[in-house]
């Protein structure tokens, strides 16, 4: 048994060889396109528009979308996602990538599932072919985690919904073609909402980027106005005031590949921590050979051992269609709390050397907040779970 | 023309292995698995022939447990046309490899069979070779270019003073060395049509081999940990020590 990063796995007996031969394709794609680049596009601020192609032609882009609009997903099941999310944090990447590159992963869902035919045929295969791009609009500048109370607005005129009102730290926003934006078009609460589909080239849409962030700098974040824009009524996803579902069954699939890729950065830090403490010597032996150190590092992977047994209970729960949003919603807390444990072990084991720029834990600490704010707060999720026990 | 294409499954070239602490084996519990590298270029170099025309079809085949079908689905993705996993739970070593590969050969035929020069677990370097000599096939290794025309092979070999052609007459034998080609990834797409390819499962009693092990490893011990270095105040003491402590020169 070593703790490298494979090694630190548990077995998962639902993995088959193509399953396998996914992971090992995919970290070959990863280790040559993405990996030597990643210091650059975070010092850079952003991912060079060549590399949607580039995902497009490996079939990035594509993983789990129906076959009818150029998605790949006969014989795709969860595991293949999960095998992403897992790779990306192999790689030291905490959700920077995913929320640029793979941003359409939350904002392309909606389309899908609840548009009309038409727009599907406009939207889908031009995003999946990375010749256009899409991102997701929920959060409000009066806030992000109270989704039922926001406030942009969208009034019926004839065939057209005018929008007013603003979005902000919406991923990939600067990029976008389009936003699936949460709007309200009925009265207060969660009914009152629905959810519309915006071109981002329509007059009275603004944008101005969040560019100074702790961390996911190669991801383009931006907040966005909207005045007066008339948005042709085709544009609505799924029906008038069924947007908070939408939003719902849009959030479960998000979190899920947040929580594989926040346990496999725990698993990056401890693989990094334990390298590094085998070789450092200090006080005449290795750091691996202090009690206090060898602690740390076992503490590591109490930690992700349980979130990686709990990830593979609800993965299965989410491929039989009986998962609980409960134990979904504790699951991401129990992932965050684990990557923001290791990040700083694992900082504290690398000492000064984890200060530097350009080391995967380095990165991974400075997404450690992103994580365990961004796409429903550690609070929320614990408060979204008493509800669902019936508290 | 037809090219078989031996694949074999060992640790992930990123994993530090160390050995069990009996001293018996490497400890391979839960550590990564992958293709060894000289054969992902064996396979590329196959795909590399087809694309050029030359090729019309490639087997890929690998001897190991169950899970080595793992490996020839690796190369399925990557562009061979059907595959072969010769399954046993023995360490198989170089010879009773060479003998399966070689029934396979009389099946099979192929034109050419493309190996990697050596598996970076056992590093034997004989696999190849020693086909070359219960078939009678002629061989290149270490092949840093291979070029197929008129019913022959060159082979350039990387080999100490500097490279070597030969050229062989079909069928033959080519192993690979690091520089020959740089292996591709291949794109999902085609990771799930290499799903619905063929694959052939034997035993080495299918093939009327004895896979036992000839070779019996006595010990495995980690390499000597390397001891810290000391600063030399000029050339003179450097030159002093090489020659007087280290013995070198
Ligand atoms: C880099 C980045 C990218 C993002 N990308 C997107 C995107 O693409 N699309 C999108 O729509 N949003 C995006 N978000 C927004 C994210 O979803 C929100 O930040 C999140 O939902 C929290 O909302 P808020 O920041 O407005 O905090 P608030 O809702 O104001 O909450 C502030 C704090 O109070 C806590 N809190 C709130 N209510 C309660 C309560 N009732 N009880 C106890 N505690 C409570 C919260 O947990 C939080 O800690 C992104 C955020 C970041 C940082």
């Amino acid at each position: 048994m070593a703790l490298d990063f494979d090694s630190a796995a548990l077995y998962n007996e639902k993995l088959g060889p193509e399953h396998h031969s996914w992971r090992e394709h995919l970290r070959k794609f990863l280790a040559v396109e993405v990996e030597p680049f990643m210091d650059d596009w975070d010092e850079s601020g952003k991912i060079p528009d060549e590399m949607w192609k580039k995902a497009a032609d490996f079939g990035l882009l594509q993983l789990g979308y129906p076959e009818e609009f150029g998605g790949i997903s006969e014989g795709i099941d969860q595991h293949y996602l999960n095998i992403l999310s897992e790779e990306l944090g192999r790689i030291g990447s905490a959700g920077g990538i995913a929320s640029t590159l793979l941003v359409h992963g939350i904002g392309l869902p909606p389309v899908v599932n609840f548009s009309p035919q038409a727009i599907k045929e406009q939207v889908v295969p031009a995003v999946l072919a990375g010749e256009k791009r899409i991102s997701l609009g929920i959060t409000e500048p009066s806030g992000g985690s109270d989704v039922a109370n926001l406030t942009t607005t969208a009034r019926r005129e004839g065939d057209f919904y005018i929008v007013n009102g603003s979005k902000t730290f919406i991923s990939g926003g600067m990029g976008a073609d389009w936003i699936s934006t949460a709007v309200r078009t009925g009265g207060e609460g969660g009914g009152g909402i629905s959810m519309l589909l915006i071109p981002t080239h329509l007059e009275g849409v603004s944008r101005t980027p969040l560019d100074k962030k702790q961390g996911w700098w190669c991801s383009d974040t931006a907040t966005i106005y909207f005045d007066d824009v008339k948005v042709p009524v085709d544009h609505l996803i799924g029906e008038e005031g069924h947007g908070f579902l939408v939003i719902l069954n849009n959030f479960n699939n998000e979190r899920l590949a947040m929580i594989v890729n926040m346990e496999a950065c725990a698993r990056c830090c401890l693989a990094e921590a334990v390298s590094w403490a085998e070789q450092r010597m200090t006080f005449g032996k290795p750091l691996s050979k202090h009690q206090v150190i060898r602690h740390k590092i076992t503490q590591m992977k109490q930690r992700i051992n349980a979130t990686q047994a709990y990830t593979q209970h609800v993965t299965q729960a989410v491929i039989e269609g009986r998962s609980n949003f409960g134990d979904l919603a504790l699951l991401k807390v129990q992932a965050s709390e684990t990557m923001e444990f290791c990040a700083r072990e694992a900082s504290q084991i690398l000492g000064g050397a984890c200060y530097l720029r350009g080391n995967k834990v380095e990165r991974i600490y400075r997404e450690v907040r992103v994580n365990a704010i961004g796409g429903g707060s550690e609070e929320i999720m614990r408060d979204l779970a008493a509800g669902q026990y019936g508290l | 023309m037809k090219i078989l294409v031996a694949v074999k499954r060992v640790v992930d070239y990123n994993v530090k292995v160390r050995p069990k602490s009996d001293g018996t084996d490497v400890d391979i519990a839960n550590v990564k698995m992958s293709i060894n590298p000289f054969c992902e270029i064996a396979v590329e170099e196959a795909v590399r022939l087809k694309e050029k025309g030359v090729a019309t079809e490639i087997i890929a085949i690998s001897m190991g447990p169950k899970q080595a079908q793992e490996q020839v689905r690796t190369a399925l993705a990557l562009g061979a046309d059907r595959g072969i996993l010769v399954e046993s739970d023995e360490d198989l070593q170089p010879l009773a490899i060479a003998k399966m590969l070689k029934a396979i050969v009389e099946k099979e035929s192929p034109d050419l069979v493309i190996l990697g020069k050596q598996a970076i677990d056992g590093d034997n370097n004989q696999t190849g070779q020693m086909l070359g000599a219960l078939t009678s096939m002629p061989q290149g290794t270490f092949a840093s270019e291979v070029n197929v025309a008129d019913g022959r092979v060159s082979v350039t070999r990387e080999i100490d003073g500097g490279l070597q052609t030969v050229n062989l007459s079909l069928p033959a034998i080519v192993t690979t060395d690091l520089r020959l080609n740089e292996p591709r990834y291949a794109s999902l797409p085609n990771i799930m049509k290499a799903k619905r390819k063929p694959m052939d499962t034997f035993t080495p009693e299918d093939l009327g081999v004895d896979a036992t092990p000839r070779v019996k490893t006595l010990s495995v011990e980690p390499p000597a940990e390397r001891k810290a270095g000391i600063k030399v105040a000029d050339v003179a003491e450097l030159v002093d020590k090489l020659k007087n402590e280290a013995k070198v020169i």
